[in-house]
């Protein structure tokens, strides 16, 4: 039977990427409260299930911790929490943290999946996403993640940056190949109007490239990374194999459950959600008075579970089944349409999109749903 | 006999009508002010929002006098649009003066001027009045003035007052009881009572408000409506004092209600006229037309599962307006609905809101159409206002639609901008005259399909809100018409078929595909919108292929926020309609009613 995942949000970051809406906060002196608060949580938590075969450590920047900082963390969770053995555990770096130190700790510790936030390797396009890390850091922290054998390196790269076309994007992800990656995210950038790019973008300071660009852009890397041996899984994912995808996002592209702890984490376990308080404040407020810091709950009827089965499941190579996908009258015609453009693979029992069908996979959820 | 006074306010729109309205009604303390509300007789929301009058209100006030003598004012509102022209002139009808507002600060403008040809066609006293005296700035030398030339009234006459602080109100009450005659009529002579509005009460049955011009009139009286020729026994007769409040009787120059187990307002036509069934009055009162539609427009629930739920708000909404016709029609697009009649294009987006809003119908409106007539070779005719019907064109031997006899009263300055667009619309035989210097009335001929999508919106902005328009009906004319159809995809959608003027089609082939590209969102494959006369394409757009639509990361586990984007762009979805593999958004429909605004 498959086992539930762990997903923990570590809400610190030394700078805030202005293109990034998740939760973070750049207040380090307040580690040490969020690690206590993580530790009381998971205890809080420990009846939710028998034991994970994922832990993802999340954020953020989980990699801005300190190693020892991180061993407690890690520490913290297992003595609440059963990870079982041979489980998955990833955490998301900074090139700019991957020092040796930190590498030792976290091969002590067993993480064994590294997803390194690189986003380019080319120092304007740095600057512009305003990442504290240069070319030259993310080079050697590649390096050495691979010298550290971990069994996982994952490289994130951005695409889609104003002025870009495919030379100089292909060369990011030639430069990600050089290290031979098990695992490649590239996803394109997408302005949220809440965030400080957004809102440049917003009054006219610059423009992403036409939507044909950045189609084209996304084609061309599932032919290009394809061709070099990596399975477009998902919408912005790629891996050296089946092995190497990431098991713990799988969980929620499939529907399984996770436990999420620490601000902003959210559970899911089959037919309900929850979420916890997505501030620092109120978090740890909470957990101070002994509550779990449960902010909300919904409870998903059959349609609401069918739409997620449906906008999730597009996005990966398994698709859905058609049995999920062909419950509408006019859904048989709109497939058998869809598989004349391309953009669907029609089995007996399963609807699979094509990376062309990737493109526009939420448009053809929402047209089955 | 009693000191009556019947009257009504008329002003051009917003020059605080319905406010003046509300000052009187607390100066009589009809209500009590924790009552008030403002715009206290525009009952609909409707109204209230667009600051319009729809459908009209009467209220009967007391009054006493400076002198001592108490009057009865019945003060009767009167709707603002010309699609209710007929509906006004009953209004009219019923009073002996009207109350002729001009804001201060705007001065007189082309409803000022309306109105008041209208009250002197019906011989009425007019009592002019300089409204929002509390205006900063305003001249009031100035509009003095254009009521000395513009409106050819004495300036000296004029009673200044403002509806918002209540300043002068007073001395315009006094003036309507000195200069508007009271009524004249016998309580002795046969009855006769003008009707000139009536609404729907769920309890009551239709509730008719009349002025009696002759005679008297009781409860337990059988009564006769001469057009109509049906009769009733009254329950009830009485004024409208905000509340309905019953007395014993009316009489002669009163102005009331009768409530008579009458069960809809369809049964009552507005102009008819009531007598007593034993003992009736010669004729009917003059001024009495039959109200026909002239626009129609089918109506169609935008989830065909809704069908019952529009059948039953249909019923309800007709029980209040008599001028609405409807019957059964349906669409290869659109499913089952209804063809509908209106008075006008405003009357139709009444209806369209109050369906919406009253009645929390999800409904889309079909292309409106005047009705046209054909004569086939075989000498039959055939009236057609839906597309749907329209003929063989192997087969018609003759195409005829309806012309009106347009009046529009503008300031001398906007002759060409008016000139432009009359002429745009194939009007023709212009005529001018000069009511006052520098104003100008010119009349065309034009046909009235070329009228009723925005040429009354057109001429307010061409004339930036000075040009008032009316129109009488004159007849058919022989046209040269065709059917245009619009295709999506190649698939027709019949529900934006129209027929148009052949000059016109090309133009109005293009307009709709234009709006349609607009209205249609983009979808993963290209959609080609054409339109066609029979099988010849004259028009053409094409909605492009969306190239990316996908959320780029989608995790962290927040699969909540993704789900809910979704439900709420499929909840837009269910607003769509299905022709073909493209999805047309109810907006689409709606839009392709609207023509340009440039």
């Amino acid at each position: 039977m498959l086992r539930p995942g762990l997903y923990v949000h570590v809400p610190f970051c030394r700078t805030k990427c202005p293109y990034c809406d998740f939760y973070s906060e750049c207040a380090p002196e307040r580690i040490p409260a969020y690690l206590g608060a993580i530790e009381r949580e998971a205890h809080l938590r420990r009846e939710a299930h028998p034991a994970y075969d994922t832990l993802y450590l999340g954020g953020g920047t989980p990699s801005s911790l300190s190693p020892d900082e991180l061993a407690t963390l890690v520490m913290g969770l297992r003595s609440a929490l059963t990870l079982e053995p041979g489980a998955e555990i990833t955490l998301e770096a900074n090139p700019a943290d991957l020092g040796q130190p930190l590498l030792d700790a976290l091969a002590a510790l067993g993480v064994n999946r590294i997803s390194v936030g690189v986003q380019s390797f080319d120092e304007r396009e740095l600057r512009f996403l305003r990442r504290r890390h240069s070319v030259s850091q993310a080079r050697a922290a590649l390096r050495r993640v691979r010298h550290q054998g971990f069994a996982s390196l994952g490289v994130d790269l951005i695409h889609g940056l104003p002025l870009q076309d495919w030379e100089p994007w292909r060369q990011n992800l030639e430069a990600a190949l050089d290290f031979e990656p098990e695992h490649i995210s590239c996803y394109g950038l997408t302005l949220d109007e809440h965030t400080p790019l957004g809102q440049a973008a917003k009054a006219g300071e610059f423009e992403l490239p036409s939507e044909a660009v950045q189609a084209e852009l996304y084609l061309r890397t599932s032919e290009l990374l394809t061709r070099r041996g990596y399975e477009h899984y998902e919408v912005s994912n790629f891996a050296l194999g089946p092995a190497h995808r990431s098991r713990h996002n799988q969980k929620y592209w499939h529907g399984e459950p996770y436990l999420g702890l620490g601000p902003a984490a959210h559970s899911f376990e089959g037919h309900s959600r929850s979420w916890n308080h997505r501030t620092l404040d109120a978090y740890l407020a909470a957990l101070d008075a002994g509550r779990l810091p449960m902010q909300g709950f919904e409870t998903l009827d059959a349609g609401q579970l069918r739409l997620e089965e449906l906008a999730l499941g597009l996005r990966t190579v398994e698709g859905v089944s058609l049995q999920v996908a062909a419950q509408n009258p006019g859904a048989p015609a709109l497939l058998t349409r869809l598989e004349a453009e391309g953009r669907v693979q029609l089995l007996p029992d399963r609807v699979l999109p094509t990376p062309r069908g990737f493109l526009v996979a939420d448009a053809i959820a929402r047209m089955l749903a | 006999m009693k000191q009556i006074r019947n009257f009504s306010i008329v002003a051009h729109i917003d020059h605080g009508k319905s406010t003046l309205a509300d000052r009187f009604i607390q100066r009589a303390g009809l209500i009590e002010q924790r009552e008030f509300r403002d715009q206290m007789l525009d009952n609909l929301d409707i109204e209230r929002e667009r600051g319009i009058t729809i459908k009209s209100n009467t209220v009967t006030m007391q009054y006493t006098a400076k002198d001592g003598v108490d009057y009865e004012l019945n003060l009767i509102d009167t709707p603002g649009h010309v699609d209710f022209t007929y509906e006004v002139s009953r209004a009219l009808a019923a009073c002996e003066g009207v109350v002729l507002l001009v804001d201060a600060g705007q001065g007189v403008e082309a409803q000022t001027l309306a109105h008041l040809y209208a009250a002197l066609e019906h011989d009425l006293a007019i009592v002019p009045v300089i409204n929002k005296i509390d205006l900063p700035g305003m001249d009031l030398d100035r509009i003095r003035e254009q009521i000395d030339s513009e409106l050819g009234l004495d300036s000296d006459d004029v009673v200044l007052c403002s509806g918002k602080t209540g300043q002068g109100v007073d001395e315009l009450l006094e003036a309507i009881v000195t200069r508007i005659p009271g009524p004249t009529g016998a309580e002795d002579e046969p009855l006769s009572c003008l009707v000139f509005d009536a609404h729907y009460d769920p309890f009551r049955g239709t509730v008719v408000a009349f002025r009696v011009k002759n005679g008297r009139l009781k409860p337990g009286d059988v009564i006769r409506f001469m057009a109509n020729k049906s009769t009733y026994k009254v329950e009830e007769v009485g004024r409208f004092k905000i509340r309905r409040v019953p007395c014993k009787e009316l009489v002669a120059g009163e102005v009331g209600y009768l409530i008579a187990g009458i069960k809809t307002v369809s049964d009552v036509a507005i102009g008819d006229t009531v007598t007593l069934e034993a003992r009736p009055c010669a004729a009917l009162l003059p001024g009495f037309k039959e109200v026909k539609p002239v626009v129609f427009s089918s109506v169609y629930p935008i989830s065909s599962d809704d069908y019952p739920g529009l059948v039953d708000a249909l019923a309800k909404y007709k029980l209040n307006d008599a001028s609405l016709i409807y019957q059964k029609d349906s669409s290869v697009a659109l499913g089952q609905g209804f063809r509908c009649g209106f008075l006008g294009l405003l009357h139709l987006e009444i209806v369209q809101e109050r369906l919406e809003r009253e009645f929390d119908q999800s409904i889309i409106m079909t292309m409106p159409s005047v009705q046209y007539r054909y004569t086939l070779q075989d000498g039959k005719q055939v009236v057609v206002d839906n597309p749907a019907y329209y003929p063989d064109p192997g087969l018609i031997e003759k195409s005829e639609e309806p012309y009106i006899r347009t009046s529009i009263m503008i300031p001398e300055r906007y002759m060409g901008a008016v000139m432009t667009l009359c002429l745009e619309r194939r009007g023709e035989n212009s005529t001018f005259t000069y009511p006052a210097p520098g104003r100008i009335e010119i009349k065309f001929d034009m046909p009235l399909a070329e009228v009723i999508f925005d040429f009354y919106d057109r001429l307010k902005s061409v004339t930036q809100g000075y040009g008032s328009f009316d129109y009488e009906l004159i007849g058919y004319r022989e046209s040269s018409l065709c059917k245009v159809d619009i295709l999506v995809n190649g698939e027709p959608v019949d529900a934006l078929s129209c027929m148009v003027h052949r000059d016109r089609s090309r133009q109005r082939a293009l307009q709709i595909c234009e709006r349609l590209e607009e209205e249609i969102p983009r979808q993963q494959f290209k959609i080609a919108i054409q339109g066609a006369i029979g099988g010849q394409i004259i028009a053409r757009t094409t909605v492009s292929a969306f190239r990316k639509d996908v959320t780029a990361k989608c995790y962290g586990g927040d699969i909540t926020r993704k789900r809910k984007l979704l439900e709420k762009q499929k909840k837009g979805k269910a607003r769509m309609k299905m022709v073909g593999q493209v999805e047309i958004p109810q907006s689409a429909f709606v839009a392709v009613l609207k023509t340009d605004g440039d």
